[in-house]
């Protein structure tokens, strides 16, 4: 099941595969793997229906660059006539009028979208825990949480559910749960991927990002869905390259790693000592691996969370009982329908962030906290790209331990929140970031290494992550 | 039709007593108001969409996933907006900002599905800047802006068709306002008066919005306060809304004056808070206190980019901006001699002062023009409630009558009774046809003339003698039967020394 996209559509033409078989045998598969948790929906006829109807046009020989693709969607992700709940009870029944442009640009490449996927509700979690629907279960290990938000698509990805999935990452909810379950994810670049049809979470953070099993899917995958979009004004112009083809590495590197990340004291003895194996390979293969200095580590977490719980609160006040979704049933008046219908069709991680975005832009406290964090993020993103001005990459971990067991965290937000620690520096400074599954603890669970790169720099990205999977991936 | 007399007639504001027309509170207490104004405007597409923006559409079909605020959509500017900004700041002389940047207004509302209000926040696309108004007496007074932004309108709710329901039509959801908001330097309802109706004047000038404010499609919110005179600090804030007309504006602000002196004077608190003017009862009555006020949270909107108005753009705009009330009052008084009244009325619609610009574009007689718009144009536009834009006579057509009446083809009488009615009702033949047609060329040949005036002589025998007994007034009713007996062509000069001759000589 671990070929790449363009393998399998080799297949499907010589006739020793279909599309219509490989949907089969997902569908099979997702019914056998059901305590997992991850599908919330799973789209099974529809999705045979495209698969007949790819199958011809694969042997037609006019199916798009995707056809053989089986992609399974975050469920903040909209899909025109399918539900969409953000795994929250507040969307409760709600259907979407449209579809994102990422799912359109799929579907144009005949990609076969087999179901929506189970995730922290609004995307806000890091363990997958915080959904309406039920916890995820961690196919590597039934104990431990896949990571989150895209905790659902990360495990249905490495449990061979669907060939790949499309996530959203706000803080690290793609890497995280890739991280934790042992697939490749990717946070493009802000503005590279257009986020029309993606459930705002925090607006000037969120990217759409794919997770595969390999970097070649990662780089088709991305292909086809940046580029500029007339719905989206944040959405950048330039001009997609070829990834797929530019996948061959172009000579030695120049890679730093942070070193208060890598000394940082909560971070697992086995990952820090498989980073330095890792720095020292690089270096015996003749790259240039140096240490960097990047004194605000301590601050990432803090400014990640004024920031987007700011936006939140903001973004999130459309559900309001009033023009779609869950409306409570207890209401008296129309205040109390935005009271009631929020209080009980919010979940509580949710409420928190609402209550903290809601107090830091408030009267009084905006430049303490939100004006603050602003200017912090300025100095994060100026240092962050003074490093890349001279290194290729920087080179950190994805988490800082590997998957905790279900229920670990839950009870202390705060831990729960600094799990984040290398994940939110990317979305802060707006860079790209992808977590590869090149390690694996002796507690038997993977966790990724990450690589962040410069703005838009995703060719270079993949081509060195390509090498970096074959050199110290398991294959 | 007293037709071409206007010009001369009397003033409608008259210098004097009037002159002291701006009604001050009283001795003792000073108001300061500030206006809020809400242009809508008259872009073809939504502020941050592409729904139509048409008025009176079937509730809630000038919607999209966009403007119902679904889950995530995203909004993109409307450019005709920025554009609109830019005509409205030029015309009020405001300085117009670079980089602007969009804002959330956070707050709940039913006919607001986002929760937020896309606005500008601490980057309004213009400050400072002026719009001139004038009071009764003539006196002007520059009223100074202290911005103007761009924003989205929200939708309506409905609450008397239902018996158990409010309703909500989200057609108007998202259609672009641009908010002026004026310095606290308006010290009357008069004031207000006319600064509304300087801005109403102006907009429908710049085609940027209808300025009709029975329709909400202008609308002003003021704050007032009353301090002692000469006192330096401001009195408590009191912010009056929903009032549909320039004219409740003023009678809201007259109450309010009043009622905040009346309380000052008994030693009541005034309240910061926000009332509602109800029209019927002319009375303001509380609407919020200041507790219940709103905290916005206000932030740089994360989906939009800063959009930047540079200088070259700004320098287009101005290039294609059309010619301005203020401009064409200064250009008529001072270059063309007209009176203040008379330039007044025709800048006051934008539609006649365009037609009148043409019309002395084609003839040089400027005056006779402007007698022509203020006398039996206006009338005829008056008296069947028209338009000038429905008026069927052609500046061409008006300037050749009018060159015809100047170079003594046609009486003036002529013109106005006989050509004219037949040119309004859209006649398609030119006035020298019309006047060829039925014989209508004034006649200057003396012969003729002396026969219709020894006719008239004739028939009036005894008031040949009167006149000769002294009564020398008697000479216009030998002139009117002159002038019916030839059928208003005669040359009045010429018939008036030959009706005197005759007189004279029948002695």
């Amino acid at each position: 099941m671990n070929n790449s996209i363009h393998e399998i559509r080799a297949k499907i033409q010589k006739g020793e595969s279909s599309c219509i078989e490989l949907t089969k045998s997902y569908l099979q598969k997702i019914e056998e793997n059901k305590h997992l948790n991850t599908f919330l929906e799973v789209f099974s006829e529809e999705a045979l229906e495209n698969a007949a109807r790819i199958d011809k046009k694969i042997i037609g020989g006019n199916a798009g660059k995707l056809a053989g693709l089986i992609l399974g969607l975050k469920d903040n992700i909209c899909y025109k006539g399918h539900k969409i709940s953000a795994s929250s009870k507040i969307l409760e029944g709600f259907e979407s009028l449209y579809s994102a442009t990422v799912v359109e640009r799929l579907i144009a490449e005949d990609t076969i979208i087999i179901g929506r996927l189970n995730c922290d509700e609004f995307a806000m979690g890091s363990s997958n825990e915080n959904s309406a629907y039920g916890e995820v279960l961690n196919p590597v290990d039934n104990s431990k949480v896949p990571g989150g938000s895209s905790g659902g698509a990360a495990a249905a990805v490495k449990a061979g559910l669907c060939h790949a999935a499309l996530g959203t990452d706000t803080g690290g909810s793609v890497r995280q749960p890739a991280s934790h379950c042992g697939v490749v994810g990717l946070k493009p670049t802000y503005g590279r991927v257009s986020r029309y049809g993606a459930i705002a979470y925090a607006s000037s953070f969120d990217q759409i990002g794919p997770i595969t099993n390999n970097i070649e899917d990662m780089a088709l995958i991305m292909e086809v869905i940046a580029g500029s979009d007339e719905y989206d004004s944040t959405c950048s112009s330039q001009d997609v390259p070829n990834y797929r083809k530019e996948l061959q590495l172009t000579g030695v590197k120049k890679i730093g790693y942070i070193k208060d990340c890598l000394e940082n004291p909560g971070l697992d003895a086995e990952i820090k000592s498989r980073l330095e194996v890792i720095i020292k390979e690089l270096r015996l293969q003749g790259h240039e691996v140096v240490p960097v200095d990047f004194p605000y580590t301590d601050f990432l977490v803090p400014a990640y969370y004024v920031l987007t719980t700011a936006e939140a609160s903001s973004n999130l006040a459309r559900y309001d009982g009033i023009h779609y979704g869950y409306r409570s049933d207890q209401t008296d008046s129309w205040e109390s329908v935005y009271f009631k219908s929020r209080s009980e069709g919010f979940g509580k991680e949710v409420k928190r962030r609402i209550m903290l975005g809601t107090y830091v832009l408030s009267a009084g406290y905006f430049d303490a906290y939100y004006a603050k964090a602003q200017k912090v993020r300025r100095i994060f993103r100026d240092k962050t790209n003074e490093i890349l001005n001279t290194h290729d990459f920087i080179l950190l971990p994805t988490t800082p331990n590997t998957a905790p067991e279900l229920g670990e965290n839950t009870k202390d937000p705060i831990a729960m929140y600094l799990e984040d620690i290398f994940t939110v520096q990317a979305p802060l400074t707006g860079l790209p970031a992808i977590s590869l599954p090149i390690g694996e603890h002796t507690n038997g669970m993977p966790f990724g290494i990450q690589l962040m790169g410069r703005r838009f720099s995703e060719t270079a990205l993949f081509a060195f992550s390509n090498e970096m999977m074959q050199n110290f991936g398991d294959n | 039709m007293s037709a071409v007399a206007s010009s001369s007639a009397p003033r409608r504001h008259s210098s004097g007593a009037s002159a002291t027309n701006l009604r001050r509170p009283n001795d003792k207490y000073e108001a300061v108001i500030g206006l809020e104004v809400h242009i809508q405007l008259l872009t073809k597409s939504k502020a941050y969409s592409s729904d139509s923006t048409e008025y009176g559409a079937v509730p809630n079909t000038n919607v999209s996933v966009i403007s119902l605020g679904h889950p995530g959509v995203l909004p993109k500017i409307n450019t005709k907006m920025v554009e609109y900004g830019v005509r409205l700041g030029i015309a009020c002389n405001c300085v117009i900002r670079e980089e602007n940047e969009y804002a959330r207004k956070n707050y709940f509302y039913a006919d607001m599905p986002k929760g937020y209000q896309i606005s500008q926040h601490k980057t309004p696309i213009c400050e400072g800047g002026y719009i001139e108004i004038k009071d009764k007496a003539g006196n002007s007074k520059n009223i100074e802006l202290t911005r103007i932004h761009m924003e989205e309108d929200s939708g309506k709710s409905i609450h008397d068709q239902d018996p158990f329901n409010s309703l909500i039509d989200l057609n108007r959801a998202g259609v672009p306002l641009l908010e002026m908001v004026t310095e606290p330097i308006i010290e009357t309802s008069e004031e207000a008066y006319q600064f509304l109706t300087e801005v109403r004047k102006l907009v429908r000038y710049l085609e940027i919005c209808d300025g009709n404010m029975e329709e909400g499609s202008m609308r002003c919110d003021a704050n007032i306060s009353i301090r002692e005179k000469g006192a330096s600090e401001m009195g408590e804030k009191v912010e009056v809304k929903n009032m549909n007309s320039i004219r409740n504006v003023q009678r809201a602000l007259e109450y309010e004056i009043t009622r905040q002196i009346k309380a000052l004077d008994s030693n009541e608190k005034i309240d910061q808070e926000t009332r509602t003017f109800d029209a019927a009862t002319g009375k303001t009555i509380v609407m919020r206190t200041k507790e219940m006020a709103n905290d916005y949270r206000y932030f740089p909107e994360p989906d939009l980019p800063i959009v930047i108005v540079d200088e070259e753009y700004v320098k287009s705009i101005r290039e294609s901006m059309p010619a301005l009330p203020n401009e064409l009052y200064k250009k008529y008084t001072s270059e063309l001699g007209l009176s203040d009244y008379d330039a007044t009325v025709i800048t006051d619609s934008k539609a006649i002062a365009l037609y009148f610009e043409e019309l002395i574009g084609k003839t040089s007689k400027v005056k006779a023009a402007v007698n022509w718009i203020m006398g039996p144009v206006k009338s005829y536009l008056n008296e069947n409630a028209k338009e000038i834009s429905e008026f069927k006579v052609t500046t061409e057509v008006l300037a050749a009558l009018i060159e015809l009446i100047e170079n003594g083809t046609i009486s003036h009488s002529v013109a106005t009774q006989k050509i004219f009615p037949l040119l309004i009702e859209g006649s398609d033949k030119s006035p020298m046809e019309i006047a060829t047609e039925n014989n209508w060329i004034k006649e200057s040949d003396v012969g003729s003339i002396n026969e219709f005036v020894k006719q008239a002589i004739a028939k009036y025998p005894d008031k040949v003698a009167e006149y000769k007994g002294g009564k020398v007034g008697l000479i216009g009713l030998f002139m009117g039967e002159v002038m019916k007996l030839s059928k208003g062509k005669a040359d009045p000069k010429i018939a008036s020394e030959l009706v005197k001759k005759s007189l004279e000589e029948s002695k």
